[in-house]
């Protein structure tokens, strides 16, 4: 069968103009909307702004931000602009850090955010003879239901694996003729450990065409090891559960930045510090207006992910604006000495060395009231040479201090001392003194 | 004249070398002689085995990080002195030895040494006429 290479192909090839003409109407919508919502009556009385303010797509600076803290603070409901009656899905955080963050959608909110996951999926070249595997955790986390309703609304045969049992999963790839995973990046490898100790080969032994990849902040030499371990292109998903969950910005097949979709979402990236708006190509602040929400529109969300304008145009014929892969959260950065760390930064350096493997620990303690960072990382290739693995550790630790600009201590594991995980990685702990 | 010898990545950790042991009793392997030194942090188990191709490859298969090397095999009399006489040999042609090891098989005492001057121990041992094994003749049990 002959297909075309888009899922929604007038909105996908839209052009600029056609793309800021809708959003300006849906944002004229979405505020509106918000008024049905004590919330937002209260921001815009305080700002003295009305829905009638926005008359340009640059209007939208006028908007409030929000943030997970008025998530929090409207809990469980306060931020729906519909009757709960009209809801027909709830998503949560898990409130690590105090009360959890409520997420509703109406049956619309649910039919459009599959739709986002079906345009995804299709772009990186799946269609309905696939077979969809989705190796993500179910439940609360937007992942799995996500990626199930997307792949469904494809028409895709979707098999609801979730995370976890490698051996099962590795079995229905093969029983099942999988040619998609859906998995956080360091379970792939996981998978591709389980797969090596059973004599499968991904090429070999599965029909694997395409990964699906993301939740999980990872760096280009994480996916570049993953492709070369698999054999196949792994694509980098954006999600958030604020926004829907994943399908929000995705790589096409130039993997060049993320799609992120205009028709359902204006993009800001703003300086975090003075909120401005950062120039392209300069790194920054994500922040998110939804444009088709019904149960909870967000205006101006600020992500807390920071990322940089990459283009506005694509060889794949979509001008959906691109966007560069995430350089972390910035609750994930780590202070230490006073120096500023994403553990990402130390995952890009570890993954140029061919002799070590795919997981590491970040640990920070304090030592004699210092604070120090050790790095543990699996060795993947053995040596006879006692003084090269010392210098190995030494070179690591080398490259690491011109990357990070303090020298972690280095410490060489064997595959399985550390943690491994089937959910979403844990990089760092934080063992550390906190002095008040 | 060189022998196959796994070169296996130990942390300084309990349960790390029965690991090891482990999969390599799984596979059936052998060991006729191993060496490990006491480090701080992680050190190189050493061993000479039967098989010592599939049991690298059965022991990479498990993720462990192992190497295969060439070492130097001398085959010596049972006798006080023959190290000695050995080892000067090889001293004596400014041959330097990164580690080395002996132990007993088939009534003879093995001397494994590794080198970075490999042509040039070749050579030498061939020159002082120093007997030597080969891979094959570790077979059995070394009884004599």
């Amino acid at each position: 069968m002959s297909y075309s290479p888009y899922f929604n192909p007038e909105l996908e090839t839209m052009t600029r103009q056609q793309i800021e003409a809708l959003q300006l109407e849906r944002l004229q919508k979405t505020v509106r909307h918000c008024m049905n919502n004590e919330f937002y009556q209260k921001k815009f009385k305080e700002m003295g702004i009305t829905p009638d303010d926005i008359k340009s797509l640059a209007d939208v600076r006028k908007l409030p931000f929000t943030t997970k803290a008025d998530l929090r603070e409207t809990y469980p409901f306060g931020m729906s602009c519909v009757p709960l009656r009209e809801c027909v899905r709830l998503h949560s955080s898990s409130g690590t850090t105090g009360n959890p963050t409520v997420i509703l959608h109406t049956q619309k909110d649910l039919d459009e955010w599959a739709n986002q996951v079906a345009r995804n999926l299709w772009m990186v070249g799946l269609r309905p003879e696939d077979v969809f595997q989705n190796s993500s955790g179910y439940g609360m986390f937007t992942g799995g239901l996500g990626f199930q309703y997307g792949a469904e609304r494809l028409g895709m045969l979707t098999v609801p694996a979730a995370a976890g049992n490698s051996l099962r999963q590795i079995k229905f790839i093969k029983d099942f003729g999988t040619t998609c995973i859906h998995a956080v990046p360091s379970y792939v490898t996981r998978l591709y450990e389980v797969m090596q100790e059973q004599g499968v080969d991904p090429r070999r032994d599965t029909k694997l065409k395409v990964l699906a990849i993301g939740a999980e902040p990872h760096s280009e030499e994480q996916r570049q090891r993953i492709q070369n371990m698999m054999g196949v292109k792994a694509y980098n998903s954006f999600g958030m559960s604020e926004m829907c969950g994943p399908g929000v910005g995705f790589e096409c097949p130039e993997q060049n930045g993320l799609h992120f979709w205009e028709d359902y979402y204006i993009v800001e990236i703003v300086d975090p510090e003075t909120l401005e708006p950062m120039p392209d190509g300069e790194i920054g602040e994500l922040v998110l207006t939804t444009l088709c929400r019904e149960a909870m529109p967000l205006l101006r969300y600020r992500t807390r992910d920071l990322t940089r304008v990459l283009g506005r145009s694509c060889p794949c014929g979509r001008n959906h604006i691109r966007l560069d892969r995430m350089r972390g959260r910035s609750d994930d950065m780590m202070v230490l000495r006073g120096v500023n760390i994403f553990p990402i930064q130390i995952e890009k350096i570890l993954m140029q060395f061919p002799q070590l493997g795919n997981n590491y620990l970040i640990t920070l303690t304090t030592d004699d009231n210092n604070d120090n960072m050790t790095v543990e990382v699996e060795l993947a290739e053995g040596t006879d040479d006692y003084k090269s693995l010392q210098e190995l550790e030494k070179e690591i630790r080398r490259r690491l201090k011109d990357e990070i600009l303090l020298t972690p201590i280095v410490r060489l594991v064997s595959r399985g001392t550390l943690p491994v995980s089937e959910g979403k990685a844990v990089r760092v702990v934080d063992k550390r003194k906190v002095y008040q | 004249m060189t022998i196959n010898q796994l070169s296996i990545f130990i942390e300084n950790r309990s349960g790390t070398l029965v690991k090891v042991l482990d999969i390599l009793k799984q596979s059936g392997i052998q060991i006729i002689a191993s060496t490990i030194a006491d480090t701080a942090e992680y050190g190189i188990y050493r061993l000479i085995c039967s098989e010592p191709t599939r049991a690298y490859q059965e022991l990479k298969n498990a993720g462990v990080a192992v190497a295969l090397s060439d070492v130097f095999a001398l085959k010596l009399d049972n006798e006080p002195g023959k190290a000695a006489d050995a080892v000067r040999i090889i001293s004596d042609a400014d041959i330097s030895i990164t580690y080395m090891y002996t132990f007993l098989w088939g009534g003879k005492g093995i001397l494994i040494f590794r080198t970075d001057q490999t042509e040039k121990a070749r050579e030498v041992i061939l020159r002082n006429e120093l007997s030597f094994i080969a891979e094959k003749d570790l077979v059995g049990r070394g009884e004599s």
